[in-house]
């Protein structure tokens, strides 16, 4: 077993966070927590009724007893996702918050500048900003100045499927916030992306699509917390540096019909 | 008066508190927050936030989200 992921003086039973949204059935949404077995649960705030189908959701979750991480998912300007967060306070009761402004409606790429904005005033307020952003490292130096203990680029997309777009800028993230707690958030597709940015030293991912979407959301839940983990232990055992030239894992001393002079 | 509750204009006797808007909607007890006119309006307030004419009201609850 690799050791537990700590925030906030929560341990996570798991580096696996998986989002609730757009399952086939609520049946199919219970199946997928439990084989999934993750570290915490993201929600959001939709409008209400008077039939409450809010109430009917919350039920389902909060049985399985795990930490929420409300989102402010769809908010675009820095007043609606502040008050969107105070509402999320009030209504699960905690001051973790992921923080989506979106700037983009073909991408929905993150709008650094309100990210920003809207993190200094939540971080003011109390709150736990976890800010789901691009992988630009200025902008993760400027959420850690602001406060943020938690980074969450983008892999790609949100609900894309393609994985890892910019290696290169994760890898850089890694290595250049190596105490920071940081999360894939967005774009996985299949448990190998999952267990590759886990293997760069990635401190959990967070995911939906991959999973609700899939043709077994179950299953595929089972299988991505098994990369997960097989990406993170693999991290902790150091994995071998890639070279351009082949180097020989078996030994040729004393190999049969070794050629020897004299 | 009228008051825009998610986006869909209400007709109620005024005067009211937030409270009882709430009441009038079935929703006290439900796991519910509150917006008006875009700011936050903590649950303690409900019976001291007065509702004007004209005045928009988010009511929102738990919903699935990634």
């Amino acid at each position: 077993m690799t050791k537990a992921l700590t925030i906030n003086d929560h341990h996570l039973q798991s580096r696996f966070f998986l989002g609730t949204a757009g399952y086939p059935s609520p049946d199919a949404l219970a199946k997928s927590i439990e084989a999934a077995a993750p570290g915490l649960l993201t929600v959001s705030l939709r409008r209400e009724s008077k039939a409450g189908k809010g109430q009917d959701f919350w039920n389902i979750i909060k049985g399985f007893n795990l930490p929420i991480l409300p989102n402010t998912a769809g908010c675009a300007d820095v007043q609606e996702a502040v008050t969107t967060a105070h509402m999320a306070r009030e209504i699960f009761e905690t001051n973790w918050i992921k923080l989506e402004v979106i700037g983009d409606d073909y991408t929905l790429q993150p709008d650094p500048y309100r990210l920003l904005e809207a993190a200094e005033t939540l971080i003011k307020d109390g709150f736990e900003v976890f800010p789901y952003m691009t992988d630009d490292l200025i902008l993760a130096n400027r959420l850690s100045d602001l406060g943020c203990n938690t980074l969450m680029p983008w892999g790609a997309p949100i609900g894309s499927g393609r994985g890892l777009n910019n290696p290169y800028a994760l890898q850089l993230l890694r290595d250049r916030f190596p105490g920071k707690t940081l999360v894939v958030d967005a774009g996985i597709g299949a448990p190998s992306h999952a267990a590759a940015a886990m293997e760069m030293g990635y401190d959990a991912i967070l995911l939906n699509t991959a999973v609700s979407k899939s043709g077994d959301p179950a299953a595929m839940a089972a299988s991505f917390a098994k990369a997960i983990q097989a990406g993170r232990e693999a991290y902790l055992a150091g994995i071998i540096a890639a070279q351009d030239s082949a180097t020989a894992s078996t030994p040729l001393i004393d190999k049969p019909f070794w050629h020897q002079e004299g | 008066m009228k008051v825009i509750i998610n986006g869909q204009p209400k007709t109620f006797e005024a005067p009211l508190n937030l409270f009882d808007i709430l009441e009038q909607e079935d929703m006290i007890g439900m796991m519910i927050a509150v917006a008006q006119n875009g700011t936050f309006i903590s649950k303690d307030n409900y019976k001291t936030t007065t509702i004007k004419d004209g005045d928009s009201l988010e009511i929102v609850a738990p919903m699935q989200g990634g």
